[in-house]
């Protein structure tokens, strides 16, 4: 019930009330964040209800990775604040996985897979204390939940493009989280990785756990997310996917680029012959 | 089975442990052994002094082979000191370094340890005003210390507030402070004070004016070193490889980048009268830079690039023992340096050694499969047959060798040096009149290939619509590198066309051997 409640606050665009945010994996208001005097992200709010797959849209430079950012508080915010199941990120850290941009690391870094899984443990390990065989068991149960598990002991740099994308997956499997914020975790995967992933992001949802993934391809929007967050700057709209995810909101999400304005519009028909 | 790595990796920290351990304890035992027989307070004026003995000693009739023994075994109290103290200089800047060169914050070292030069003249000065002897160690060391952090704070500061990017503002400041250094020490010399005279050690490194009291500062600042590294192993390791990440975890990213930029400045600053601010970048990054081509794993990698540097300290100081006029500073320089070309050469990860050696294996191998797959298509009708009865191939299937040479590009020498290669292997026999064909061991090798490369066409001409004629280059590329997964997957795709287990027809003509196949009338060659 209160899912539906939040859900529908959100929806009408009214102020969620905090008993109704309390229940909310990931509430977002009034942030605002700037790269010296040029606004990045200005006045985002949402809710998102819970168990869900939320993809995040927008054209590039919408400020989608900064929103993801500025979330976890990794990037200076001019105003803002967030809360996880009703209480401040701060004190909720330990129940959000992430998966920044693969590109974000060096992968030529003398690790192996396991090396890499196991940091999504060093929350839970604690300072000091080096990484115990209960750990590096649970890093191993995530690198086999992505299909990895053969190559716990490969040096990242020998993996394909697709394996160092599921590396960091089983990364944030392993921190064991409520709330997984992904950024962009389909780019440079083939057709098969992709699958895999999102039968994994589906098992998560299965699971109860809230998912909200960066995504691109506005093709696979419908079938891979229950809820979509339209950004460009702003909130353009968020919602279900079927009452948000219209040729009239994509238009205002990537209104004057044309080129994506007609993939959108492509889209939307789509849409409207499914539904 | 699962194959977890934690008693390896316990291994590895208990060597690296014990190894500065031992390191400490002798060079402690060593000390305390010596220093009833000496005088609590040494003087730079006393090292002068036995250093000239030790000379003396030397042109008394002392052969150099007894020398080097002296040297080596550190049968003397100087050389002890000295060579202890360096190799553990070199044990600590081989650890942080590691994290730093991972960090790609390797010239900040060079920025900081010329940053320590004003730091150094300036400390001096004011000691000089207020306690009239210049000279006392700590007291620069500290003055070295408080410029060597002002030179990393204002490269950051340069860097996060202007548009000016890092290169440039390490350029900036690394100049900058090192000609203030210069000017300041130009000062010194006319002020006539007489105390000065040491003070250009910092430039270019002297251990042998290092103290039994700096030794042991050394072997106390390179064991807090190495000690804190070890304690925040993974916590530097996240912070190198994924701060983003780092950050999300809530761990304070800055703090320690903080803490691994101190304990470089820390190290810097102990090192600096051994081994001199010009040349103590060396001692963090090519120890590490060189370890690296031996290792794909961080926990080796530190253990390799403390041991790399203990070894260059210790030649180092040494031969600068040996030979009174050597800089040890250059010394340790060139031995580290030594090590970086054998380890880049001959390094097992990543040398250009086994690097060569893999793609020599690898062409090697793609020549002899593609000998193989000249043989089988050359007499397919009968290797066919042969495959289907299970027996061994019969001799209708020989092939003169000049056939085989038109079959592909390739030189006479070449084609022979594989043959040869493959008959030692037993995958080829020959025949007296120069005749060449499969045995049954390289049939077996030589279907593998011709599978692959089969499937491989096939696939392309159902699946990615290319042209029949078009295909035969693509899969002759692919065909070595076929992965077993790769090959089922394409099994799958062509089940109908290619059942399983069976060897695929030729989607196109045999170019080359057409004379022979038409000969045969072979089944294989239909488009």
């Amino acid at each position: 019930m209160q899912h539906d409640a939040v859900s529908q606050a959100v929806e009408e665009g009214a102020d969620v009330s905090e008993a109704q945010l309390s229940d909310s994996p990931l509430a977002v208001r009034d942030l605002t964040v700037a790269y010296g005097r040029k606004p990045v992200l200005w006045d985002v709010e949402f809710a998102v209800p819970r168990g869900k797959l939320v993809g995040i849209l927008g054209p590039n430079g919408a400020g989608k990775s900064t929103m993801l950012k500025a979330v976890q508080q990794l990037i200076p915010v001019a105003s803002g604040r967030v809360l996880v199941f009703g209480k401040p990120y701060r004190t909720q850290r330990n129940i959000v996985g992430y998966v920044p941009q693969r590109e974000a690391v060096d992968w030529d870094f003398p690790v192996s897979a396991l090396d890499v899984v196991a940091m999504g443990r060093y929350a839970k390990i604690g300072w000091f204390r080096p990484v115990t065989r209960k750990h590096k068991t649970a890093a191993f149960e995530a690198l086999e939940r992505v299909g990895m598990g053969d190559y716990a002991h490969r040096q990242i740099s020998q993996l394909s493009g697709g394996q160092q994308q599921r590396v960091f997956l089983a990364r944030a499997l392993s921190q064991d989280a409520e709330l997984y914020l992904m950024d962009e975790p389909f780019v440079g995967v083939d057709a098969a990785t992709e699958r895999a992933i999102i039968h994994i992001l589906q098992d998560l949802r299965s699971a109860g756990k809230t998912v909200l993934v960066v995504h691109h391809d506005l093709q696979t929007v419908e079938d891979y997310f229950d809820h979509v967050i339209l950004l460009n700057m702003r909130v353009v709209s968020v919602g279900p996917t079927k009452e948000v995810f219209t040729s009239e909101n994509l238009q205002k999400t990537y209104g004057g680029r044309l080129t994506l304005l007609d993939q959108a519009i492509h889209a939307a028909a789509g849409s409207g012959r499914s539904a | 089975m699962m194959r977890i790595s934690t008693h390896r990796n316990v291994a590895w920290w208990g060597v690296a442990v014990a190894f500065v351990m031992v390191a400490l304890s002798v060079g402690s035992g060593v000390f305390a052994a010596d220093i009833q027989s000496h005088a609590a307070a040494l003087t730079i004026e006393n090292t002068v002094l036995s250093a000239a003995q030790f000379k003396t000693a030397t042109t008394n009739g002392e052969s150099f082979t007894t020398q080097l023994w002296r040297t080596i075994f550190l049968r003397d109290y100087n050389t002890r000191v000295v060579v202890l103290g360096t190799m553990l200089l070199g044990i600590g800047s081989g650890v942080i370094g590691s994290f730093l060169l991972l960090r790609k914050r390797a010239l900040m070292g060079d920025a900081l340890s010329h940053a320590t030069l004003p730091g150094i003249a300036i400390a001096f000065i004011m000691m000089e005003w207020f306690f009239e002897d210049g000279k006392s160690l700590p007291g620069l060391l500290v003055g070295a210390f408080v410029f060597g952090t002002l030179g990393i704070v204002c490269v950051v500061l340069i860097r996060n507030f202007t548009r000016i990017k890092e290169d440039a503002a390490l350029g900036i400041v690394l100049s900058v402070f090192f000609g203030l250094g210069v000017a300041i020490m130009g000062v010194i010399q006319s002020m006539g004070t007489g105390h000065a005279a040491g003070l250009e050690s910092f430039i270019y490194g002297k251990t042998a004016s290092m103290l039994f009291s700096d030794a042991v500062l050394i072997a106390s600042v390179a064991g807090f070193v190495a000690l804190l590294c070890i304690l925040l192993y993974k916590e530097f390791t996240l912070v190198c490889f994924d701060a983003q990440f780092a950050g999300s975890l809530g761990w304070p990213v800055i703090s320690l980048d903080i803490a691994m930029m101190a304990l470089a400045i820390v190290i810097t600053v102990v090192g600096l009268q051994a081994v001199g601010l010009i040349l103590m970048l060396a001692f963090l990054v090519i120890p590490p830079a060189a370890a690296r081509f031996w290792t794909n794993d961080l926990s080796r990698l530190v253990v390799f690039s403390a041991a790399i540097g203990a070894i260059s300290g210790f030649v180092g100081a040494a031969m600068s023992a040996l030979v009174p006029r050597l800089p040890a500073g250059a010394i340790i320089v060139v031995v580290a340096s030594l090590f970086f070309l054998i380890s880049m050469i001959f390094g097992r990860r990543r040398g250009v050694l086994a690097r060569l050696v893999q793609h020599w294996q690898l062409s090697r191998k793609v020549a002899e499969q593609n000998l193989l797959r000249a043989l089988f298509e050359l007499g397919e009708p009968t290797y066919a047959h042969a495959l289907e009865k299970r027996e061994v191939p019969a001799g209708d299937a020989d092939v003169p060798f000049r056939a085989l040479l038109d079959r592909r590009v390739w030189s006479s020498q070449h084609l022979m040096s594989l043959v040869e290669s493959a008959k030692r292997k037993g995958l080829v026999r020959a025949t007296p009149d120069d005749r060449y064909a499969l045995t049954r061991q390289g049939l077996d090798e030589a279907v593998q290939v011709v599978r692959n490369h089969r499937l491989w066409e096939l696939y392309l001409i159902t699946h990615a619509d290319v042209a029949a004629g078009q295909v035969d280059r693509a899969a002759d590329r692919i065909e070595h590198v076929l992965g077993a997964s790769m090959v089922c997957e394409l099994e799958s795709l062509l089940s109908e066309k290619a059942p399983h287990l069976t060897m695929p027809a030729s989607p196109h003509v045999l170019v080359r051997s057409r004379q022979l196949s038409d000969a045969h009338k072979s089944t294989g060659d239909s488009c």
